[in-house]
């Protein structure tokens, strides 16, 4: 990612958050990977000032307590959390909940493939992507010289 | 995918539109562009019951009448709109615009290289992302193509 703050993981589906770090280590992604289960566990962290702020959010739909839309609606409104990216990954490809999260603002709706290959070469693009954009009070590191080290390390 | 739906270009500099358009040929992407030259057009287009809503919006900062980040703003206070990702495609680097930006849910925000190779490897990045978001989609012999 563009910069090394932690990257927020909602996941309840404890095979599928081993996968999401799998793939990130093979990427050679250095950030840390802050998981929690659900959305109510999501907005203690993020709402905890001793804790470091994700440079983005990455979150299944799919949760207990509060879902992945439940919790958009919740961090969008919210004038401290809503700057920070969120990336729904999912298995739904229920069209409803793409509208209602891109009208939410969601920075991303991308669908996990099953095949682990290829779910690496998903999260290879969204990091990627989220390395090559811009964010408020980034580091200013040359994008260039990211953008070779994680597709150096992704290859 | 059945139906590409069109990618949205808002440039006002002729130069900058043309070079984009050019990238989007060069990667092979199939959804059709639509241009048009600052946000006063655009919103015309978005809101026009005959044109078709687009998949991506890529969006200039600095244009005349009214700027990206206005258009941003008018489009997600918009029911019909605010579901449509937008990627500022800008020269600025001014901390104010990146946080007026995401403050307005830009789902995207890169500085358009000077250099055609590099702006193309960007595009490339733009584009692959948002084909694993089911909305845009690259001419199949290209998606194997390394750039």
């Amino acid at each position: 990612m563009r910069d090394c703050r932690p990257i927020l993981l909602l996941e309840d589906d404890t095979v599928d958050a081993m996968a999401v770090k799998r793939a990130l280590k093979d990427l050679h992604v250095s950030n840390p990977l802050v998981r929690v289960a659900n959305g109510e566990e999501a907005l203690v962290y993020l709402r905890d000032d001793s804790k470091e702020k994700p440079c983005v959010i990455l979150l299944d739909l799919n949760m207990p307590k509060m879902n992945g839309i439940e919790f958009l609606k919740v961090v969008k409104a919210d004038e401290k959390l809503k700057r920070i990216p969120a990336i729904a990954l999912t298995t739904s490809k229920d069209d409803q909940d793409r509208v209602s999260a891109f009208k939410l603002s969601v920075a991303g709706f991308v669908v996990k493939p099953v095949d682990y290959i290829k779910f690496v070469e998903a999260m290879r693009i969204v990091n990627l992507y989220w390395t090559l954009s811009e964010q408020p009070n980034s580091e200013r590191e040359s994008t260039n010289e990211k953008l070779q080290a994680n597709t150096a390390g992704g290859r | 995918m059945s139906l590409l739906k069109p990618i949205l270009l808002v440039e006002d500099d002729i130069v900058d539109a043309s070079t984009a358009k050019q990238a989007l040929q060069d990667l092979r992407v199939r959804n059709p562009v639509v241009h048009k030259t600052d946000g006063e057009e655009a919103l015309e287009y978005l809101r026009d019951p005959n044109s078709e809503k687009p998949a991506i919006i890529l969006l200039d900062l600095n244009m005349p009448r009214i700027s990206g980040i206005e258009l941003l703003q008018i489009m997600k206070t918009d029911a019909e709109l605010q579901h449509i990702p937008v990627v500022a495609l800008t020269v600025s680097e001014y901390e104010q615009d990146k946080l007026d930006t995401f403050d307005f849910g830009v789902a995207g925000y890169v500085i358009k290289a000077v250099d055609y190779d590099a702006f193309l490897r960007a595009m490339d990045i733009i584009i692959q992302y948002w084909a694993w978001n089911g909305l845009v989609e690259k001419e199949r012999e290209a998606n194997n193509a390394r750039l």
